[in-house]
């Protein structure tokens, strides 16, 4: 009782020949189906090369075209070849010229003989399958396809969509259920006899001749009018990427392969020698009988597979540009703005430093330099402090600054004097904690020694920014974790504001906080608004600070004002 | 994009196509061994001059790679590289003593030799302080990486320019012939680099690195431009338009995705920043061959005279391609 293998040969003579051998020097028989596009002399060179074999036998020559009827008749007409000159074979294993034994074939019978009766095929329904390419599933079975996928791909889909605007749709043949699966797979003799052997196998061929792609669907479906023994797995190693191409496998990825305990591997690049030199020439020591564990596999695959499709969050590069609203993140870390936080308190980014262990910046987009903390020129990634480079690509700058510096949180402030093209990337981006006292711009001017006429120009100005940038945070498609207090709120109860900021940035510690950042002082910023209104402005985002009275935060109680325990 | 600008660029296509013809009469075939090339074989394509010490490292480097044969362009040098390039037998060797600007620096004799010879090969476009970096590269010969595209098909690989400097001054370490430059220029910029898109052509057009940091900080938008598309499965009719920056027809610069995902690309290392630098400086500026009326070069010389060191705290040593993917400088898209 042994196994036999056939091969469906269309490229890389070379390592077919490598493969043939391998397998007919261990007693296996094998048949050989040679794509007929496969030029004359090259097929005779292969031929003769593997003639020294009696157990190696040669098909008859189709003409092999992806996703055709062909690759099935091929497949039957050395699998028939096979059963009739090999007597002995109990199991026929379908494999493909770039197929790579990685076990002895010692443990294939060995693991073969303990389920003699069991045909391992990949047999799902067309419900269950997710991996099917281009949308066609269950219509696969119910359209035709007179032409060429690669060759005439808009006719193809152009006929497609024709036949299901006028609702056309072919009879599925009593009895069949569809189902598909891997293409390779190993099947005992007795089922392949029934399938060959019944008496309407001529009409089943007359239907899956236009079925698209039967080399996935033949076998797939009739095994299973015909045997209840199916192992619905191959025993091929074949992973495929998301356009449905077998990955292929490298001189790198030995070791995987090894570890796998699969018995045969498709798709091997015909250079990648030191393969087929290990896997070739390896012999078995003891047998064994693990069974197949393409775990690793499967991830390495489903990564590259991942890689190609969402690709890493927040990362801009040469070939990863996602339009608008495709980021899949539009930043790759969480980060928070503070507004407003540094005008009202005196030490706050020390404080935020403290409170939180994040990094944080001071106005990173300042019009003079970029503030990085501490005062650095150059930060993460090599960006530099330069306002121009920063301005000429503010939102490169920006996610740039995020990606350098994954791992670790970064807090900065922001403003209506800085740049404001970013505005509207953080408010719609979900990472963002944005934080505004609106109004606290008016601070520094209160503190400044320069002419009022000018503090008024600026007022308004910086008014107007605010207002915009606000109403970008309010619009209904921000998405970031926003919260605005105005300034005469925030003044009145600061601690709890602070608390809450703190708690959702959650590095350190949980506890409540002890000390709060020390207030500025405040006294007559009331008048301060006032005289702005005399001069005809009107400072609104503030909210209401009532003219003349000490506000809040100028108790005496110097020290710890705000501890709460 | 409408059937207009669609004609546009076709029209755009055909003019550097009919100046690459005439152009062809510029060249003077030295050492024509394209006759070796059998089909199938991945090409190089450089123009260079005087780049003598550069070229045992330049050749040897893409040997190992794979690349089957070269085939070079010599502008007038005048230091052997045209003598040293004849001995080799996989180079192929054409002189030219006219102008490299009106020769879209180089690019239209380059046209022309790829629409002679790399119709249907895989073909690299580099010049001879480029180097190619690409997933798996330490493994995997570049063979791997055209067979796998074709597989895929995929007709241009997308990569990175990334300008790589000493630590210290640029003229400390003297280069040796033969040796690997990034022995002394082994530092480069992880994350500052700033991409756009062009509309009109489809490609991203990215800019920053030490360049833009350390000469432009004023004039960010003339630093040099850093996408490349220096791997195609050349067919004739296909034309650079700029430097290896883009390519018409256009859907040969989409090396990007723009749903989310990552494509596989690479990286250019960029060894100009070599002790032999300051001089090259010196020369481009007095031939004024260079791009823009040479404003880059003119950018350089102002700083050079300072002797600058282009090493930061924040620069990258580089170990290998896996940390260049990691960085997000370049991807493997879905190749494993």
């Amino acid at each position: 009782m042994s196994v036999g293998f056939v091969m469906l040969v269309h490229e890389a003579l070379n390592r077919a020949e490598q493969v043939a051998r391998h397998w007919a020097g261990k007693g296996c028989p094998v048949v050989i189906h040679v794509d007929r596009r496969v030029p004359r002399a090259e097929y005779d060179a292969f031929a003769r090369s593997l003639s020294d074999f009696d157990n190696i036998l040669f098909s008859t020559r189709h003409r092999c075209e992806w996703g055709t009827w062909s690759l099935v008749e091929a497949t039957i007409t050395a699998t028939r070849l096979m059963l009739r000159r090999f007597a002995e074979v109990r199991h026929v294993y379908l494999a493909s010229g770039s197929c790579l034994p990685l076990r002895p074939v010692e443990e294939l019978i060995a693991y073969l003989e303990e389920r003699p009766l069991t045909n391992f095929i990949e047999s799902v329904t067309t419900e269950d399958v997710p991996w099917t390419v281009g949308g066609l599933d269950s219509e696969r079975f119910t359209l035709r396809f007179p032409f060429s996928w690669k060759r005439h791909r808009r006719l193809f889909d152009g006929y497609v969509k024709l036949q299901r605007k006028i609702g056309f749709r072919r009879r599925i043949p009593l009895g069949l259920v569809p189902h598909m699966g891997s293409q390779w797979w190993c099947l005992t003799r007795q089922t392949l006899t029934t399938i060959f052997d019944d008496p309407d196998y001529e009409e089943y061929v007359r239907y899956f001749r236009k079925v698209w792609i039967p080399d996935e669907s033949y076998f797939q479906t009739m095994v299973r009018l015909y045997s209840a023994n199916i192992e619905s797995r191959s025993l091929t190693l074949s992973k495929f990427d998301f356009q449905g191409k077998p990955h292929i496998f490298y001189d790198d990825h030995l070791q995987l392969l090894r570890r796998s305990d699969c018995f045969v591997a498709r798709k091997i690049w015909p250079h990648a020698d030191r393969l087929y030199q290990s896997f070739l020439s390896e012999s078995a020591g003891t047998v064994t009988r693990a069974e197949p564990n393409p775990g690793k596999i499967d991830r390495l695959f489903s990564k590259a597979v991942e890689r190609r499709t969402r690709g890493r969050p927040g990362l801009y590069m040469q070939s990863r540009f996602p339009n608008q609203g495709w980021e899949n993140g539009k930043t790759s870390a969480q980060y928070s703005v503070f507004q407003g936080f540094a005008e009202l308190f005196e030490d706050f980014e020390a404080w935020l430093g403290r409170v939180v262990g994040a990094r944080v910046h001071g106005h990173l987009f300042a019009p003079e330099r970029v503030e990085f903390a501490a005062g650095a020129e150059v930060f993460a990634g090599a960006l530099t402090d330069s306002a121009a480079i920063r301005d000429y690509n503010p939102r490169a700058f920006f996610t740039n600054l995020i990606w350098n510096t994954r791992g670790e949180r970064q807090c900065f402030q922001y403003g209506p004097r800085d740049n404001q093209e970013v505005g509207w990337f953080m408010a719609t981006d979900p990472n963002a904690q944005i934080s505004v006292i609106s109004g606290a711009w008016a601070v520094p001017l209160f503190h400044s020694n320069r002419d009022f006429s000018e503090i008024r120009k600026e007022a308004a100005r910086l008014q107007k920014i605010e207002s915009e940038f606000l109403d970008t945070l309010r619009s209904p498609w921000a998405k970031a974790r926003v919260r605005i207090w105005t300034m005469a709120d925030f003044v009145e109860a600061p601690m709890e504001p602070l608390q809450t900021i703190i708690d959702e940035i959650g590095t350190r510690s949980a506890h409540r906080l002890t000390a709060a950042p020390r207030m500025v002082s405040l006294d007559g910023f009331g008048q301060f608004l006032q005289n702005l209104k005399n001069q005809g402005m009107h400072p609104h985002l503030m909210g209401d600070f009532p003219t003349g009275i000490a506000t809040v935060q100028n108790r005496p109680s110097a020290g710890k004002p705000y501890l709460v325990k | 994009m409408g059937a207009i600008s669609s004609y546009r660029l076709r029209l755009q296509r055909k003019r550097w196509r009919i100046r690459a013809f005439r152009k062809r009469r510029e060249l003077t075939a030295v050492n024509n061994r394209t006759d070796r090339i059998a089909p199938g074989d991945i090409l190089v394509f450089s123009t260079l001059r005087n780049e003598r010490v550069r070229l045992p490292y330049f050749l040897r480097y893409y040997r190992n790679m794979g690349v089957n044969h070269f085939l070079i362009v010599d502008n007038g040098s005048d230091d052997g590289s045209a003598e040293y390039l004849q001995e080799q037998k996989d180079v192929s060797l054409w002189t030219t003593t006219h102008s490299y600007k009106r020769a879209r620096f180089g690019v239209d004799w380059l046209n022309w030799l790829q629409r002679r010879y790399a119709h249907g090969h895989w073909c690299l476009v580099v010049d001879p302080d480029e180097f190619l970096v690409y997933p798996f590269c330490d493994t995997r010969p570049l063979r791997a990486l055209t067979d796998w595209l074709d597989a895929s098909s995929i007709r241009s690989f997308g990569t990175m320019l990334l300008d790589m400097y000493p630590k210290g001054p640029l003229g400390a370490q003297p280069y040796r012939e033969g040796q690997d430059p990034f022995e002394i220029a082994g530092w480069f910029d992880s994350g500052n680099y700033m991409i756009r898109k062009n509309g009109k052509f489809g490609n991203l057009w990215i800019q920053g690195g030490p360049r833009t940091r350390a000469f432009f900080s004023d004039n960010p938008e003339r630093s040099p431009a850093l996408n490349k598309i220096p791997l195609v499965r050349w067919d004739r009719r296909y034309t650079y338009v700029s430097s290896t920056h883009m390519l018409l027809p256009r859907g040969l610069n989409l090396v990007y995705d723009e749903w989310g995902g990552e494509k596989a690309s690479g990286c250019l290392l960029h060894a100009k920043f070599l002790d032999t630098f300051a001089a090259k400086a010196e020369e481009e500026l007095t031939r004024r061959q260079h791009y823009a009326n040479s404003h880059e070069y003119r950018a350089y010389e102002a700083r050079l005279r300072e002797n600058p060191d282009l090493w930061c705290r924040w620069s990258e040593k580089y170990i290998n391609w896996r940390q260049l993917e990691i960085l997000g400088l370049m991807s493997k898209g879905n190749w494993a």
